[in-house]
């Protein structure tokens, strides 16, 4: 079979390359350049820097001319702040993870039915989100807080014998952190599972119903299981935000009372900036550092993995 | 025409430098940076500025608010690590060691040894202000922390008398108590516990507080007599509301103002707040030393500590040091601020009751040798033992643990952090 002049023509064109095609090949590399060569400085070029020195005997300042080893992590790991910030980090993420995937699954169902309305509803459980951790963790302070939030009310209104002092009790502290964190994020989730179950087929609802299925049937059997991937990105999401939970808890009780809501995000600032312990501090950060890897590299990985 | 600016440049820059006195520059400018941002604190800060103003200094402000300074202490040190520092910056205590430890700050020799700042000002603030044997700061005022603010209706019906020894301390609480009021208020952060501390541990004995946050003895921290500072710190919490957590201390100033609660311990910035609602020393509210503590101060002092600069900008550096420690800019700026002037020869006449008790009473701890850096506000020990102490003592102050384990993990907490 041979091929005519005319019908070759293009092959040879585009095998020589006009430079208009050269520059369309190359605009992209060029658009993003400068954004990789920033990342690589001021991401991936500090978590080495903080590395080093979280093995240096750096105080006040950056110190490279003292080497401690090991040193800094075991006086982390000897510091009753240190294991207390992980306790509560413990008892934070997954009360967290856990209720926010509940209420926002639940929420998301609700809303799916179709009903009237959905239009409006469906910002005013976003809402919460436009705020920053900051605003709500003020918010919950004076709401939460015996002399003038809620206890107060209550006893205004005549129900003396109310007493909700949770944000004044070291022991509950923490969990009055986990409501405002939850209230602020479950519209979220509810957001990301109302996209998921939007994208299961109907087709496979349908003939699910034609089987004689009841609702509560369908989605436990067929549109939960179908959400996996959703679940897994919230998991990532929430999990992170858990790590880093900072300026909530900085808002709400700044780790009181005493030190009963410290958190790794809180001791690492505590640390470097406020307590001159510049190495220590650099510890923790890996630790948090080492935390989040631990949760977004299967992931990603499962992710790719997927689209081979 | 450039000839006659040039002329009228040098006569306004003539005028300017023969103003006054001892002056270093004609023109230059200098950048401070400080947390003094709030009414008050704005406003004494403010004299400083029109002085230095006068003398055709620029002032360029660079304030960074929060509380202790810890935001500003940020920006510095990038600053630092940028090599571009600030001329003068706000700094509490060990920080200023710290910072001296890592060579970026300069010298004002030159100007206090001319003013002879070595006589006037007490030893214990010279050991922050000088660094081997060099001023590296200028202290701007000295506020105590062994003081306690009582309202005055309310101690009259507690019977009147203000009391002078722990036991009368803790008859007034009860009568206060009795009476439907919150008796004391305090406590409500690691920060403002560990004030409260300073008085308590100070009332046991002035060799018992040199020996524990002063000289760090672990006796001293895990010993008998700590137990008891903690038990009679936990005593005073038995006499705070249950609402006391997270509250700042200017409200719970504001509640013994109101009269909703006896009395506070507190440094005498406090007092800005009861003269600011209008409040009247001796009339309205009480200042005494905290029962047990007079004699003795445990204080912290507020400096400018000044960096390395450029020869450009050095003239403007020490002509500001040496406004700093003139006497007429320590009496009008402590006047405003609440606090008492950092160099002994200073004229009273200006302050009222509390400042000049403030000042008697410095006077005579610096002759006694029982003044003291306070434990609190950073004075006593460097930020990583402050810190481990503020921790024990707010767990302790919050009932976490009971005052025996306290002391345990007093001595085993400063132990970890000098490590």
């Amino acid at each position: 079979m041979t091929q005519t002049r005319a019908e070759i023509a293009p092959i040879l064109a585009r095998t020589r390359r006009a430079p208009k095609e050269v520059l369309q090949d190359l605009l992209p590399k060029i658009v993003l350049a400068p954004s990789f060569a920033l990342i690589l400085v001021f991401v991936y070029g500090f978590i080495v820097f903080t590395g080093f020195l979280s093995f240096s005997g750096s105080k006040l300042l950056p110190d490279f001319s003292t080497w401690v080893g090991f040193d800094n992590y075991v006086r982390l790991f000897k510091h009753p702040n240190w294991i207390v910030s992980l306790k509560n980090l413990a008892i934070f993420s997954v009360l967290y993870i856990v209720i926010c995937s509940v209420i926002g699954l639940a929420l998301a169902i609700f809303l799916d039915q179709k009903i009237r309305g959905e239009g409006l509803l469906r910002p005013i459980y976003l809402y919460p989100m436009a705020l920053s951790f900051i605003v709500t963790g003020v918010a919950w302070k004076w709401f939460l807080d015996p002399g003038i939030g809620l206890e107060h009310a209550m006893h205004q209104l005549g129900w003396a014998s109310f007493s909700f002092r949770w944000i004044k009790q070291g022991d509950m502290a923490i969990y009055t952190i986990v409501i405002a964190a939850i209230w602020q994020s479950s519209g979220f989730v509810m957001a990301m599972f109302l996209a998921g179950l939007r994208g299961v087929d109907n087709e496979i609802i349908k003939a699910a119903q034609i089987d004689g299925a009841s609702t509560v049937m369908i989605y436990r059997r067929i549109i939960i299981p179908l959400m996996r991937p959703v679940f897994l990105s919230a998991f990532v999401v929430l999990a992170h935000l858990a790590i880093k939970s900072y300026d909530l808890v900085v808002a709400m009780t700044d780790g009181g009372p005493g030190t009963a809501t410290w958190t790794p995000a809180l001791f690492m600032t505590k640390f470097t900036f406020g307590r001159n312990e510049m190495g220590m501090g650099a510890a923790s950060a890996i630790i948090m550092l080492m935390m989040i890897f631990a949760i977004i590299v299967p992931y990603l990985y499962s992710e790719l993995g997927q689209k081979k | 025409m450039l000839r006659k600016l040039l002329i009228g440049t040098m006569l306004a820059g003539g005028l300017v430098a023969g103003y006054s006195a001892t002056t270093y520059a004609a023109g230059g400018s200098v950048e401070v940076l400080h947390w003094w941002t709030s009414g008050g604190e704005a406003a004494a800060l403010d004299v400083l500025k029109k002085k230095l103003e006068s003398q055709g200094i620029t002032w360029k402000d660079m304030p960074v608010a929060g509380g202790g300074g810890e935001q500003a202490m940020t920006t510095l040190r990038a600053r630092v690590t940028a090599g571009d520092p600030p001329t003068a910056v706000q700094a509490l205590g060990y920080d200023i060691t710290d910072w001296a430890k890592q060579g970026v700050v300069g010298d004002l020799s030159d100007v206090a040894n001319k003013e002879g700042w070595d006589k006037v000002i007490p030893g214990a603030l010279q050991n922050f202000a000088k660094y081997d044997g060099k001023w590296i700061a200028a202290p701007v005022n000295v506020h105590s922390t062994n003081w306690l603010w009582i309202n005055k209706k309310d101690l009259d019906a507690a019977g009147g008398k203000a009391p002078e020894s722990w036991d009368e301390l803790i008859a007034v609480l009860d009568k206060m108590k009795a009476n439907g009021i919150i008796p004391i208020v305090g406590g409500g952060n690691a920060w403002n516990a560990a004030t409260m501390f300073d008085s308590v541990v100070l009332s046991l004995g002035t060799d018992f507080y040199k020996a524990s946050m002063v000289d760090l003895d672990p006796a001293a921290l895990s010993g008998d007599k700590m137990v008891e500072a903690f038990t009679r710190l936990s005593k005073l919490r038995s006499y705070v509301d249950d609402n006391f957590s997270g509250r700042e201390w200017n409200l719970d100033s504001a509640m013994v103002i109101e009269g909703k609660a006896g009395m506070q311990i507190m440094g005498d910035w406090a007092k800005g707040e009861f003269v600011h609602a209008k409040k009247k020393p001796g009339e309205d509210f009480v200042c005494i030393r905290f029962p047990g503590t007079q004699g003795a101060v445990t204080f912290n002092s507020d400096m400018f500590m000044m960096f390395k600069v450029g020869e450009d900008k050095k003239a403007a550096q020490l002509q500001m040091a040496s406004d700093i420690m003139s006497p007429d800019f320590q009496s009008s700026f402590n006047v405003v601020k609440g606090s008492v002037p950092a160099r002994t020869d200073v004229p009273d006449t200006a302050f009222d009751a509390c400042g000049k008790k403030g000042i008697k009473d410095l006077a005579e701890a610096n002759e006694k040798g029982t003044l003291f850096g306070s434990m609190s506000q950073g004075y006593a020990s460097p930020a990583a033992i402050k810190n481990a102490m503020y921790d024990v003592i707010t767990r302790e102050y919050n009932g976490d643990i009971d005052p025996k384990e306290a002391a345990k993990e007093l001595a085993a907490a400063v132990a970890a952090a000098k490590g």
